[in-house]
């Protein structure tokens, strides 16, 4: 299945992860990727490695949307609500967000669960109807 | 020197979904805000204009835009865009020209005409916009200011009646406003009862977007006691700092924050008015009345804490005992804030500005915060910008 927007995730032997980059010089991690100029404030760096961010996370907060998005966003009819999470990476020092998978709501959502990254879909107005996507989950038992 | 510049006077067009041209809220705004300062429009060597995005390409050159409107006469214009902070950009272009002395009289305007419903990206396929691509999927602005009210709650315990409470100590502000949108008193249950938008958001806990315009006539502190307006309320301090990397916090409409591994997060909230307190030398034991941009009513809480009014995860109690209420100790949007509002991006910030200069004058009626003579808003939109004034008298 095609990806939602290239370039932002891919399967890997562990299962999915977001790709973003990482300076060469200070180590500050970028997602989506950044591959020109670090924008750490006292980095000059203009050198980037590719990397695979952390799959799991802790979350740091979460909601839902009740009402359809606008375009781009290619909403169910009628809509379908979906959980939203705000996973902050350890070694990354970052927060990432992303849709919840289907069957999760906000009621089964506490801040500090352990979350993983797993593939998910997005509705698409193109042919196939659909895209691919990455999504959060809670790691089985939901564990806070 | 001094930094300081003098408000002659105020006006605003009322808030709401109009839908005429903006140009006409601007106008009525700046004639309004001559009116006020006596100062006839000839007089006005600057003017200084906060673009608006929606509304074509007299939008764009918003202070050109006004100044023909009002009927050229040759002063110097400027427009400003910055998100949210575009009001008090355009203000600190006036202040810059009045303090180098290019100017003595400047008037600041901002005006703007909505659509309805959410706020939509620019159209097209464009996935390297960030805007775009959030859009994308599925995260609206609401999903920010949820997140940060859901933060809230699992950090400090805050609850969904807490947000409430928000709303209504604000919509009892705003009754008696008459340039407000909403003038209606609402009870908790009235909140508890208005649909879910992001959980724990419900509708009556997110600002709507609105229609409406503000002006002020600025002016040196010569000109103002010239024309016997030597105790006019001043502008002590214009802060439009961006952010700091990395941010700390979740920024629409990112889909992640900076990356702290190199160099320690920092609020970029915080930072707004951590720059105007430096600059007017003061600090937050010297302010009376705040007005603070509540895009939703949680975000209330925060801003009381990034303006060091409380410690932080102490806003609610500030809340719960009353404290932010006019009377309170420390009384947060008196004038009903972006509750009974809604947001009119390019005008807002100039209507925070508005309110402060009515409080400082004594001329708030039923929404009067006694004695105050200082005063201090705080804003922020998108793409890093944001803003925070302070007005004393």
């Amino acid at each position: 299945m095609a990806p939602v927007v290239d370039g932002l995730f891919a399967m890997g032997d562990d299962g999915l992860a977001l790709l973003g980059s990482r300076c060469t010089a200070c180590g500050t991690y970028y997602f989506p990727k950044l591959e020109t100029f670090c924008r750490n404030p006292d980095c000059a760096s203009e050198g980037f490695e590719s990397v695979r961010l952390s799959r799991t996370g802790k979350l740091w907060s979460f909601t839902d949307a009740c009402y359809t998005p606008p375009a781009p966003y290619v909403a169910a009819d009628p809509f379908v609500p979906y959980a939203i999470a705000a996973v902050e990476l350890e070694r990354e020092q970052m927060i990432v967000l992303g849709q919840v998978v289907d069957g999760v709501g906000v009621k089964d959502l506490r801040a500090g669960m352990e979350m993983e990254l797993v593939p998910g879909t997005l509705l698409d107005s193109g042919e196939a109807g659909e895209k691919a996507t990455w999504k959060w989950r809670p790691v089985a038992g939901g564990a806070r | 020197m001094s930094g300081e510049i003098a408000i002659l006077g105020v006006g605003m067009h009322p808030w709401g979904k109009w839908g005429r041209n903006f140009v006409e809220y601007g106008v009525a705004a700046a004639r309004e805000a001559l009116a006020d300062a006596g100062v006839p429009w000839r007089d006005v060597g600057f003017v200084s204009g906060g673009a608006t995005m929606r509304c074509g390409y007299p939008g764009y050159v918003a202070g050109a835009t006004f100044a023909q409107a009002l009927g050229w006469q040759g002063a110097e214009v400027n427009t400003s865009y910055a998100a949210c902070a575009s009001g008090s950009q355009a203000l600190a272009a006036a202040r810059a020209k009045i303090l180098s002395g290019q100017a003595d009289v400047a008037l600041v305007v901002g005006a703007d005409t909505t659509p309805k419903g959410f706020l939509a990206p620019a159209k097209g396929e464009r996935p390297d916009d960030p805007d775009w691509l959030r859009f994308r999927i599925g995260i609206t602005n609401p999903t920010y200011f949820a997140l940060y009210a859901r933060r809230r709650m699992e950090a400090y315990g805050d609850t969904p009646e807490d947000f409430a409470r928000v709303k209504v100590k604000n919509a009892e502000h705003g009754f008696t406003n008459p340039r407000a949108r909403y003038r209606k008193k609402f009870t908790m249950e009235d909140v508890a009862a208005s649909a879910m938008v992001a959980d724990p958001l419900r509708l009556m806990d997110v600002c709507a977007t609105s229609d409406g315009g503000a002006a002020l006539i600025v002016s040196s502190l010569d000109y103002a006691k010239r024309i016997g307006k030597g105790d006019a309320p001043r502008i002590a301090a214009i802060s439009t700092v961006t952010p700091t990397f990395a941010s700390a916090i979740i920024e629409m409409p990112d889909l992640a924050t900076d990356s702290a591994v190199a160099v320690p997060a920092k609020s970029f909230r915080a930072a707004l008015p951590a720059k105007a307190y430096e600059e007017a030398g003061i600090g937050p034991e010297d302010i009376d009345v705040a007005e603070v941009y509540d895009l939703s009513t949680a975000l209330e809480l925060d801003w009381i804490e990034d303006l060091r009014l409380c410690g932080r995860g102490e806003a609610a109690g500030l809340l719960r005992d009353g404290a932010t209420r006019i009377g309170g100790r420390i009384p947060v949007n008196p004038s009903g804030g972006l509750a009974c509002f809604g947001e009119a991006v390019p005008a807002q910030a100039l209507a925070q500005v508005c309110e402060l200069a009515w409080q400082l004058r004594g001329q708030s009626g039923d929404r009067q915060v006694e004695g105050a003579k200082v005063g201090i808003t705080a804003n922020q939109g998108l793409f890093g910008h944001g803003s925070s004034v302070i007005v004393k008298r």
